[in-house]
């Protein structure tokens, strides 16, 4: 091992760094780390409570080498504006950036109203939501963002049931519909562009939301190695469209490789239900469906 | 041990905790054959524990590499081989 | 001669919070607090008030974005009542767990349902486990003194918990008084500027918020507990020193009414105490040893301070504005603890009153003390009206 590289080994860049107890191959961990990198040591983050809150702040122990706060799990967008409003009053606005982020969990759902509220008032404050779909902190039960036929603990599939029946929330759009200056899907697949757009939100004065696709090995039953690939089949089916939204207008990521959703479902074992037996054939063209909407709504493949 | 105010704690103390020690199945073993350099492999850890300056440099501490065998699998060059736990690194 | 002008009660406050140089102020509108956020409102608009204020789309929000600003080092204040009160809840325990020194003014209101607009104290009753100091007040002379109070207790190191001010509301908001308040000078000479111990900066980062597992948990409870206790000869030092100050008696444990031959002792907390004085002086004048004990702080309850003042009483006559449903009223059942073991044993009746806004009258307070004195009463409820059917239940 060139000693050259040992040198560098102090973990002197890592804002999130080691020793936090996520899941081997957790895609919310890997994002929560890019998004610290890509926003430096001048930021305040807000925390709701979720995975990220817990595997990185046992007391005494904490992950965070930037000022961090937790306070409950529907307030963080509340809290957030109280940090920036007393940056604002303190004149550090311009300097410190402020960052509230959280789960699908408290974002789409306990937290919605909160979040709202911050949009409105229209504070400068970037909101990233980890979407992985489902409550997995407490043990993965079914969110507002829990995609249609999933199976969580709150919505199994069993004898009269095909897992969770209601289609997944539409926040980003709502965010959009508040007129604020910024939002972005991204997805921990696609680092690169995870980055570019934190950095292009934090450039951006107002709200701000990006919201982050990020397996859950654990709750999505997919193999912990395969995080990145599962992100990217998510992308590539259609069924998490990337986009930003700025000022209005729409600009979104073409398809690097288009796949059929089943490429993407037929891995997980949240979806495992659709493929026993002969299949659930109608059930998955629904799925399709939904990818194809996407692709037509927001131009995701090239003429 | 002292127990502040609200519980408030200093920033990093969760470098104490050696999260190596969970590997079973596996570790990455990192050839220094075809790497390009790209980096990919110390971006997509999800530990961060992978650190690397340049062309055949990289290597993951073990102290805290869970094994969970992402930079194995992103490495556009197949450089990253996961290998048994108990086999010598080479 | 009062010193001071007639002045609305929240108008008052509004002045007395402005005194006091908060820098974050965030609130939700809920009636009777609601003229406390709208004068201060208008204190900003007319550059009275520097400070930002932020309209929130819920009481939850507005005791979340006080903890956001407090945790990142500035005075902050907030004001509710009621709903407001049990939905901020978790927040407000939330507070005093991160041991933050917000200031709020709670306005005293009934708790739903049924919905009613009208006094009493269950709300702020029902938040007296959370950790916060609870100050009554019985004027808005005294709900002034204890803003300015609240926040030199509340940000002392040795102290570090959020301090609730409680007035009636209704009565103290929306009434005419005469109010003497200092001048900013005088007021920044008594209240320095916040120093926080902790805060959220990147020059200094801290992690806020941790998770405490079982091995750690109950020690920061234990802390608060201890910090609680250990808070009473403190807020009695910040009383002195504001008499000293500014001429006047304002806050402290409690005030003593004609207590010191009292053979009957009345004990209750807020506004009403204004009318029980009434009656103790028209007893007093028939020859009757009675005094009334009226509680300003509530939490900590200064259970030393009150077997002293109390021990020499025959008859405590414990009259509340609130009552925990299926047990007992609360001040009267905390009261009993203090004397439980001890040499001196009082009776000590306890009756509820006024809730939903029903007035407390001079008969009602000779009733209630002419019951304690005849038979020794758990909870008994004054003024219930006669003339009503109460379903499910036999007379």
């Amino acid at each position: 091992m060139p000693e050259l590289v040992k040198e560098r080994d102090k973990y002197a860049d890592h804002l999130l760094c080691s020793g936090h107890t996520a899941c081997p191959g957790c895609g919310q961990s890997l994002a929560a780390r890019l998004v610290v990198r890509a926003a430096g040591r001048n930021v305040i983050i807000v925390n709701s409570t979720g995975c990220l809150e817990i595997f990185t702040s046992k007391y005494p122990e904490s992950a965070w080498e930037v000022p961090w706060l937790h306070s409950l799990f529907q307030n963080t967008a509340a809290v957030a504006s109280g940090v920036e409003a007393a940056l604002s009053a303190l004149g550090r606005l311009e300097k410190v950036r402020v960052i509230a982020q959280g789960g699908d969990g408290s974002t789409f759902d306990i937290g919605f109203g909160a979040i709202s509220g911050m949009f409105e008032r229209g504070h400068d404050i970037l909101y990233v939501c980890y979407d992985n779909e489902a409550y997995m902190n407490t043990g993965i039960q079914r969110s507002g963002s829990t995609p249609t036929y999933a199976r969580t603990t709150t919505s199994p599939p069993g004898k009269v049931s095909l897992g969770n029946l209601r289609p997944k929330k539409d926040l980003p759009q709502i965010a959009a519909a508040h007129g604020i200056p910024y939002v972005a899907v991204a997805s921990v697949g696609y680092p690169m562009d995870l980055d570019r757009k934190v950095r292009k939100a934090l450039s951006i004065r107002g709200p701000k939301y990006v919201q982050i696709h990020v397996p859950c090995p654990l709750g999505w039953g997919t193999d912990p190695s395969r995080t990145i690939d599962y992100a990217r089949l998510a992308v590539n089916t259609g069924l998490y469209p990337l986009y930003e939204v700025e000022d209005g207008v729409t600009k979104a990521l073409r398809i690097p490789r288009r796949a059929p959703v089943e490429e993407y479902l037929k891995g997980q074992v949240r979806f495992r239900h659709l493929f026993e037996g002969a299949g659930r054939k109608e059930e998955i063209a629904e799925i399709q469906k939904v990818a194809d909407r996407n692709i037509e709504r927001y131009g995701l493949i090239a003429e | 041990m002292k127990i502040t105010l609200g519980a408030v704690t200093r920033p990093g103390g969760s470098r104490v905790n050696k999260t190596g020690a969970w590997r079973t199945a596996g570790k990455p073993h990192f050839l220094q054959k075809n790497c390009i350099g790209c980096d990919v492999c110390a971006l997509s850890c999800p530990e961060g524990c992978i650190f690397g300056t340049g062309q055949k440099t990289y290597y993951a501490n073990e102290d805290f590499c869970k094994g969970c065998g992402i930079c194995a699998n992103v490495c556009p060059v197949h450089d990253i081989e996961m290998i048994p736990e108990e086999a010598e690194d080479a | 001669m009062l010193k001071g002008r007639m002045i609305q009660g929240c108008r008052a406050i509004a002045e007395a919070v402005t005194l006091c140089r908060p820098v974050v102020i965030s609130a939700y509108p809920i009636t009777p607090q609601t003229l406390i956020v709208e004068e201060l409102a208008s204190m900003v608009a007319e550059g009275e008030l520097k400070a930002e204020f932020i309209n929130v789309e819920g009481e939850h929000s507005a005791a979340s974005l006080v903890l956001g600003s407090s945790a990142t080092g500035v005075r902050v204040f907030t004001a509710t009542s009621s709903q407001g009160l049990l939905y901020m809840g978790e927040v407000v325990f939330n507070i005093a767990g991160m041991r933050l020194p917000v200031v709020m003014v709670n306005a005293n209101r009934s708790v739903s349902a049924p919905l009613n607009i009208w006094n009493d104290q269950q709300d702020s009753m029902s938040m007296r486990d959370s950790g916060w100091l609870q100050l009554y007040a019985e004027n808005n002379q005294e709900a002034c003194d204890l803003i300015m109070q609240a926040y030199r207790i509340a940000e002392d190191h040795r102290v570090m918990l959020p301090v609730m001010v409680c007035v009636d509301g209704f009565v103290l908001p929306h009434a005419f008084e005469v109010v003497d308040l200092p001048s900013q000078k005088d007021a920044d000479a008594f209240l320095p500027p916040y120093q926080p111990l902790y805060k959220l900066d990147p020059d200094n980062p801290y992690t806020m918020g941790a998770f405490a597992e079982p091995d750690k948990y109950m020690e920061t409870r234990y802390m608060i507990e201890r910090t609680m206790e250990a808070s009473i000869p403190i807020i009695e030092e910040i009383a002195s020193e504001f008499k000293r100050a500014f001429g006047r008696p304002s806050g402290g444990l409690f005030e003593k009414y004609r207590v010191d031959d009292a053979s009957t002792m009345v004990v209750a907390l807020g506004s009403m105490a204004g009318t029980i004085k009434d009656v103790v002086d028209e007893l007093r004048n028939k020859g009757e040893r009675v005094g009334v004990l009226r509680l300003i702080t509530y939490r900590p309850f200064p259970k030393e301070a009150l077997y002293e003042a109390l021990k020499g009483a025959q008859n405590i006559v414990v009259m509340e504005k609130a009552l925990s449903l299926g047990g007992s009223s609360p001040v009267a059942t905390e009261l009993r603890s203090v004397f439980h073991g001890r040499p001196a044993s009082p009776r000590i009746s306890g009756f509820v009153i006024g809730l939903g806004g029903r007035d407390v009258t001079v008969d009602d307070v000779k009733a209630t003390i002419a019951k304690a004195q005849q038979q020794l009463t758990d909870m008994g409820f004054i003024g219930l009206r006669t003339d009503l059917e109460l379903e499910g239940i036999n007379a």
